[in-house]
C-alpha cells in the first residue's frame, strides 16, 4: 500500500504530463525517496496509480540500474569505473572498499549500512577517481580518504 | 518503378517497401532477425546489413540496415562485398556469446530461424571462450514453454505479443546482456494469441509446451494443409503427425484469411484426435442392457440390409461442424427433403439469416485481413475474442488504422514501425461496441455501450437512421443514445474503410438486422462498407447452403412422416435441443445410426456408431463465415476402422436409394455431385486441384524428405516395410515420395526450402513477402452480392424490452477456452477454462440478495440451473449472462427470460468435482454443472 504522502506526490507529478503514464518514472523514484527501494508490491500499486500493467512498469523500473529492485543498505556508495577514474587507480579504490565493507560488488554490508554499486561516470573526471555516496560526490580518492569519509556514515 | 542496382543487376521493384523486403522478394537470401512482415522494420538487430553505394563512381560505400532503408530509384547496393558479409558475421557472432548452443536438446532445433541464419551468414565456429549469463525461466501456463538463456534479444516476441496483440502481460526488462523477455512473475500468459510466440521467436525461447509432451522435429512429421475447425473463421493450419498421433498445430499463413497467427484455441485445441474419447471402431448395442460393443463389418452389412430391406423411412441430421461432402452424402442419402442441418433452431434461423444478408448486400462480407484495414469499426453483440478470436486481433490493427494513415500524411511509411508508434502515441482509430457485458476488446473501444439485446438493436438501427433520414427512426430514445448513435454514424460515414461487426453468438436476430441496417444505410451514399457477420462453427455457412430443413418441430416431423431410421452426422444432439426432446426422439425411432469421430451422448444411445475422420483423417471442404470455401487434407491415414463419414454414408447407402458405392470411388467423385446437384456451391470445385492432380507426373509429398525411421518405425510389429496407404482422395502421397518444390498455394504440405529450415521459409513461397502466396491465396469466395439493387431496410423496430419484477434477459455467455465442443478436450486447453458461474450486474445481485460466489438460482421456463455468481460493473443491468457451450452442461435455448431466484445456500462447494461428473478431471473447476436441473 502506498502511504497517502506518497500518493499525494505521485498525483503531483501526474498533473506535469500529458499521459499519467509518462510520470511512471517519477512515480517509483518517490517511492524510492520513501522506502529506500521499489519493492513487487510497490510495482503493483504504482501500476494501478498509472493504468499499467506491473509487467509494462517493471519493464521501465528495471531498465534503469538506479532504481532499485532489490532492498539496499542505508547508504548506496556508488564508485565509477569508467574509463577516466580507472586510468587513475579505479581498481586499488573498489579493493580497498570492498575490503573494507567485507562486501563485493552489489552487495550490502551484513549490518545493512552500506551498499557497494559500480557507476558509469560521475562527471568529474578531473578529479579522478571519484564515488558517491547518497547525493554527495567524494573526489580525488585515495584509500586514507576512503576510511574517513566512511567514518562519517556511520 | 524503382529500379534497383544489386551487385551487378538491376531489378525493377515496387516503390515504398523497405530493402530488406524487396531483396526478400527478389528471392535473395538476407539475413535477419527483428523484422517481421506482419510486425514491421526496428532495426533492432542489424543483420541485416547492406552496403549502399552514392553512385556508380562511389567504390567506397557504406553501411546501411536494409529493413530501415526505403527503395529509392537508382539505388545501388551490394549484399556480398567484403566489408558488409564481414560485418553481418562479426553481428551474428555477437548474438551468439550468450546463447547456449543446445541445439540438441531445444524444440526449435532443425527450424530455428537462429540456425539458419548462423549458417547463412557462415560464423562457422565458436570463439568465445568466457562465462555466459544466464536467467531464469518462468512458469507462463499450460502452452508457453519458456527458456530465456537461448534469447538473442531480437524483440519480435514483444513487438508481436504487447504491441501487435495488445497483451498486457509480457515485457522486456533490465538492459544490456541482462535484457530478459518475460512476465512480471510466473504466470500464464493472458493473451488469446500466446501461442504465436512459439512462430514469432526466432530461436528456442518460446516453444510449443503441447509438442514437447509428445516431441517430434519438424522433419520427422507428416504434414498437409488443414483448415481449422474450432470456429467459424477458418483460418489455415498445418497439422503434423507421427506415429498415428497428431503433434502440433502450426500457421499456414493465408494472405486473406489469417495471415501469420493462429489464436491459442486453434494451435492447441488438437488433442481431441488423440483423445481416449475417440471412437476407434464400429460400435452396436446389444443386449438388454443395450451396452455398445464393437461390432464387424458384417454386422454392419447385417443392420444395414435389415433396415434396407424394410425399405426403411431414413431421415439425416446433418451438422455444421462436418464437411460439405459428408453433409451432402448424408443428403443424398435420404433424400433432400429429409435432411435437417443439425444446427438449433434459433442458431439455424441467425445463420440464414446471416446468409441472406451477405448474398443480398450490398456490403461485401471481409476476409480477416481486410478487417484488419478498416478504419472505422462498429460492434454489435459479440464478444469476438471469445467467438471468432483470430478477428478480435484483426480488429486490433483496424484499431491502429488511424495511426497508418496519420504516419502516411507525415511520409512515414506504413513498415516503419516504431516510428508509427511513436507519431501516433495513444490515438487509436473510431471503434464503438455494444454488448451486453464486457468484451475483450473494450481496452481499444472510443466507447462502449453496455445494454440489453434489445438496445444494442435500438441503438444500431438508429445508427442507421442517422447515416441515412430514410431508414426507420427509433422511438423513444435517451438523448444520450441520440447522440452516441449520431457519433458512430458520422464516423462511419467519415471512414475510408468502414466495417460492421456482428454474429450469431447473442442469438438475436434483430441485432443481426441492426448491423444489416446499417451497412444498407451506408451503402446509399458510399462504396465501400465491409461487414463481419460471425457464425458459430466451421461450416455453419456451408450448411446452411446446403441444406433446407432445420431442426424446428422435429417431434411433429417424426410423428407425420414415421420415419424408421435416423442418421446422426457429426453432432451431438444434445448440443442443440432440450435433453428431454433428445431423448424421445431417439426413442421414436427403430434405429439410430450415428457417424461420429468423438463419444457423444447422442452416440451412446445409438444402435450403430460409425468411426468417422476427424479433420486429421478426412478430407473435405468447409464454408467460412466470409463464405469462403476451403478444403483441408487428411494428414495420416489412421489404424483401425475409421475412415470419411462420406465413405461410411456410402457404404451403407441401399440400392434402392441409387448404389453409389460405384460411382463414388474418390473425394473428387462426390464433389463434382454435390457442385452439379448444389448450384449455389459449384465454385467449391475450385478450393483446390483434385485428386487426380499431379506435377511432373507426382504426388506432393506429406513427410519431408528429410523423414527418418522410415523402415524402423513399426520394427516392434513387422521386420518388412510396409508399404505407404494410398490416398486416392488429394494429390498427396503418404510418404516421402513426390514433388518437393513448391506447390499450388492449397497444396502446401509445410514451409521448408533449402537454407530456411523455419517458419520464415514462408518467404519463398509468396509472391512478394508479406503478400499473397504464389498463384494466390487458397479459398474461393462463394458470396458476393452483385450489388444491382439494394435491398430495403428492415423495418421493425425492437421496442425497448420490459423486464418485470424479478426478470432478467438470460445471455449465453462464450468462452475461448470452454465453450468449443472439442478444443477443450486437449489438456492444455483444459487448463485454461475459467470456471462456471453466472456474471449479473452488481445493482442486479443486489436486488436478488447476491454476492460474488453465492449461488444463484436462474429460472427460465421448465429449466432450473444454479451456479456461483460474479459481478461485472459492465454487466447491463436487467441481463444475466450464462456460460454457453460448455461440455456436461444441460443445453439452454439462450438468450431468454428468466427469474433469477433469490440466493441460496450452496449445498456443495464448487470447487470440489462432482462424483457424477464421471470420466476426467477437467471439469473439476466447474464442478456445478450437475446442479442444472
Amino acid at each position: 500500500m502506498l502511504t497517502v504522502e506518497e500518493r499525494q506526490e505521485i498525483e503531483k507529478e501526474i498533473h506535469h504530463y500529458e499521459h499519467k503514464q509518462a510520470a511512471c518514472i517519477e512515480a517509483m523514484k518517490i517511492v524510492q525517496r520513501h522506502r529506500g527501494w521499489v519493492s513487487d508490491e510497490s510495482i503493483r500499486d504504482i501500476a494501478a496509480m498509472m493504468d499499467m500493467s506491473p509487467t509494462a512498469l517493471d519493464s521501465v523500473a528495471t531498465f534503469y540500474n538506479l532504481i532499485f529492485r532489490k532492498p539496499v543498505g542505508k547508504h548506496v556508495i556508488m564508485i565509477c569505473d569508467s574509463v577516466s577514474c580507472w586510468i587513475m587507480g579505479y581498481e586499488n579504490m573498489r579493493d580497498h572498499l570492498c575490503r573494507k565493507l567485507g562486501i563485493q560488488l552489489g552487495e550490502t554490508t551484513a549490518d545493512g549500512r552500506f551498499t557497494l554499486l559500480p557507476i558509469v561516470c560521475l562527471g568529474t573526471c578531473d578529479h579522478a577517481p571519484a564515488m558517491m555516496i547518497g547525493d554527495t560526490l567524494y573526489r580525488d580518492l585515495t584509500p586514507e580518504k576512503i576510511d574517513t569519509i566512511l567514518k562519517q556514515y556511520a | 518503378m524503382p529500379s534497383l542496382w544489386i551487385d551487378g543487376k538491376t531489378y525493377e521493384v515496387e516503390a515504398g517497401k523497405n530493402l530488406l523486403q524487396v531483396c526478400l522478394s527478389l528471392g535473395l537470401d538476407l539475413p535477419y532477425f527483428c523484422w517481421h512482415p506482419a510486425l514491421g522494420s526496428v532495426g533492432a538487430c542489424r543483420q541485416c546489413a547492406v552496403k549502399q553505394y552514392r553512385d556508380e563512381n562511389d567504390s567506397v560505400g557504406r553501411l546501411v540496415m536494409a529493413c530501415m532503408t526505403p527503395v529509392t530509384d537508382g539505388m545501388r547496393i551490394t549484399l556480398q562485398d567484403e566489408g558488409s558479409v564481414e560485418f553481418r558475421a562479426m553481428l551474428i557472432e555477437a548474438l551468439m556469446t550468450n546463447h547456449p548452443h543446445d541445439c540438441p536438446v531445444c524444440d526449435e532445433g532443425g527450424e530455428c530461424h537462429l540456425q539458419d541464419m548462423t549458417v547463412m551468414t557462415g560464423h562457422n565456429y565458436r570463439d568465445f571462450r568466457f562465462k555466459k549469463r544466464t536467467f531464469n525461466n518462468q512458469y507462463l501456463g499450460p502452452f508457453i514453454n519458456h527458456e530465456m538463456n537461448r534469447c538473442i534479444t531480437c524483440y519480435r516476441c514483444v513487438r508481436f505479443y504487447r504491441d501487435y496483440a495488445d497483451g498486457p502481460d509480457l515485457n522486456a526488462f533490465a538492459s544490456k546482456n541482462h535484457v530478459y523477455f518475460g512476465r512480471d512473475c510466473d504466470g500464464a500468459l493472458e493473451s488469446e494469441f500466446s501461442g504465436n510466440l512459439v512462430e514469432v521467436c526466432p530461436t528456442g525461447v518460446f516453444t510449443d509446451k503441447t509438442l514437447k509432451e509428445h516431441y517430434t522435429r519438424k522433419w520427422d512429421l507428416t504434414t498437409a494443409p488443414s483448415v481449422c475447425h474450432h470456429c467459424g473463421l477458418g483460418c489455415n493450419t498445418l497439422a503434423g503427425e507421427r506415429y498415428g498421433s497428431i503433434r502440433r498445430i502450426i500457421n499456414r499463413y493465408n494472405g486473406a484469411v489469417n495471415g501469420y497467427f493462429l489464436c491459442d484455441r486453434g494451435r492447441f485445441g488438437y488433442d481431441f484426435v488423440n483423445a481416449g474419447t475417440r471412437i476407434r471402431e464400429p460400435l452396436a448395442s446389444s443386449g438388454e442392457t443395450k451396452t455398445q460393443v464393437p461390432v464387424s463389418v458384417e454386422k454392419i452389412q447385417q443392420l444395414v440390409s435389415e433396415m434396407n430391406a424394410g425399405k426403411d423411412k431414413i431421415l439425416g441430421i446433418g451438422s455444421p461442424r462436418a464437411s460439405l461432402e459428408a453433409n451432402y452424402a448424408l443428403m443424398k442419402l435420404a433424400g433432400p427433403e429429409h435432411f435437417l442441418d443439425g444446427m438449433a433452431p434459433k442458431e439455424s434461423s441467425l445463420v440464414r439469416l446471416a446468409l441472406s444478408i451477405l448474398r443480398n448486400g450490398p456490403a461485401r462480407s471481409v476476409s480477416l485481413q481486410e478487417a484488419g484495414q478498416a478504419d472505422a469499426v462498429f460492434i454489435l453483440g459479440e464478444d469476438v475474442t471469445h467467438t471468432a478470436p483470430m478477428l478480435a486481433l484483426s480488429l486490433r490493427q483496424a484499431a491502429r488504422q488511424v495511426c497508418v494513415q496519420k504516419a502516411a500524411k507525415a511520409n512515414i511509411p506504413e513498415w516503419h514501425d516504431a516510428a508509427v508508434r511513436e507519431l501516433a502515441q495513444e490515438e487509436r482509430s473510431p471503434f464503438y461496441i455494444a454488448a451486453t457485458g464486457a468484451t475483450r476488446l473494450d481496452d481499444v473501444a472510443t466507447k462502449k455501450m453496455c445494454v440489453p439485446l434489445d438496445g444494442i438493436a435500438r441503438l444500431g438501427l438508429a445508427v442507421a437512421h442517422a447515416i441515412d433520414p430514410s431508414a426507420p427512426a427509433v422511438d423513444g430514445l435517451a438523448d444520450s443514445d441520440k447522440q452516441l448513435a449520431g457519433e458512430i454514424a458520422a464516423a462511419l460515414m467519415n471512414a475510408r474503410h468502414p466495417l460492421v461487426v456482428s454474429g450469431t453468438s447473442s442469438g438475436c436476430s434483430s441485432v443481426l438486422k441492426a448491423a444489416a441496417q446499417i451497412t444498407i444505410a451506408l451503402a446509399r451514399t458510399r462504396e465501400k462498407v465491409g461487414i463481419s457477420l460471425i457464425v458459430p462453427e466451421c461450416n455453419s455457412l456451408g450448411i446452411a447452403m446446403l441444406a433446407n430443413g432445420t431442426l424446428e418441430n422435429l417431434d411433429e416431423r417424426i410423428k407425420s412422416r414415421r420415419y424408421e431410421t435416423l442418421v446422426v452426422l457429426e453432432n451431438d444432439l444434445y448440443r442443440r435441443l432440450p435433453s428431454a426432446q433428445v431423448d424421445a426422439l431417439l426413442e421414436s425411432v427403430k434405429r439410430v445410426i450415428v457417424i461420429d469421430h468423438t463419444t457423444s451422448p447422442t452416440s451412446q444411445k445409438a444402435h450403430l456408431v460409425l468411426p468417422a475422420g476427424t479433420f486429421a483423417e478426412a478430407d473435405g471442404t468447409l464454408v467460412n463465415n466470409e463464405g469462403r470455401a476451403q478444403r483441408f487434407f487428411q494428414i495420416f491415414a489412421p489404424e483401425g476402422e475409421i475412415q470419411e463419414s462420406w465413405r461410411w454414408i456410402r457404404d451403407i447407402c441401399p440400392e434402392s436409394r441409387g448404389n453409389r458405392k460405384t460411382a463414388w470411388q474418390d473425394l473428387s467423385d462426390v464433389i463434382e455431385a454435390l457442385c452439379q446437384d448444389v448450384p449455389a456451391l459449384a465454385k467449391i470445385q475450385e478450393a483446390a486441384p483434385t485428386s487426380d492432380f499431379r506435377i511432373k507426373g507426382l504426388r506432393v509429398a506429406r513427410q519431408p524428405h528429410r523423414y527418418s525411421g522410415r523402415t524402423a518405425m513399426v520394427a516392434h510389429k513387422t521386420i518388412h516395410e510396409p508399404k505407404p496407404p494410398e490416398d486416392p482422395d488429394s494429390p498427396f502421397s503418404f510418404s516421402m515420395e513426390g514433388y518437393r518444390g513448391i506447390p499450388p498455394a492449397p497444396l502446401i504440405p509445410r514451409f521448408w526450402s533449402p537454407g530456411w529450415n523455419s517458419v520464415q521459409s514462408l518467404n519463398k513461397f509468396q509472391q512478394e513477402v508479406g503478400g499473397e502466396l504464389t498463384g494466390g491465396d487458397p479459398g474461393v469466395r462463394l458470396i458476393d452480392p452483385d450489388g444491382s439493387d439494394s435491398p430495403g431496410y428492415f423495418e421493425d423496430v425492437p421496442a425497448v424490452s420490459t423486464c418485470s419484477g424479478d426478470q432478467v434477459q438470460l445471455i449465453p455467455l462464450w468462452r475461448i477456452f470452454g465453450s468449443e465442443e472439442f478444443s477443450v478436450l486437449s489438456e492444455a486447453v483444459q487448463q485454461k477454462i475459467p470456471g462456471m458461474s453466472v456474471i449479473m450486474n452488481p445493482k442486479d445481485a443486489e436486488k436478488a440478495n447476491l454476492k460474488t460466489g453465492s449461488m444463484a438460482v436462474i429460472e427460465s421456463g421448465d429449466m432450473k440451473l444454479q451456479l456461483p455468481v460474479s459481478l461485472c460493473e459492465s454487466q447491463a443491468a436487467g441481463t444475466v449472462a450464462i456460460p454457453a457451450g460448455y461440455r456436461g452442461a444441460a443445453w439452454i435455448d439462450l438468450p431468454a427470460l428468466g427469474e433469477s431466484g433469490r440466493g441460496m445456500k450452496n449445498e456443495r462447494n464448487p470447487l470440489v468435482p462432482d462424483p457424477d461428473c464421471s470420466g476426467s478431471g477437467w471439469h473439476s473447476d466447474c464442478g456445478s454443472q450437475s446442479d442444472l436441473a
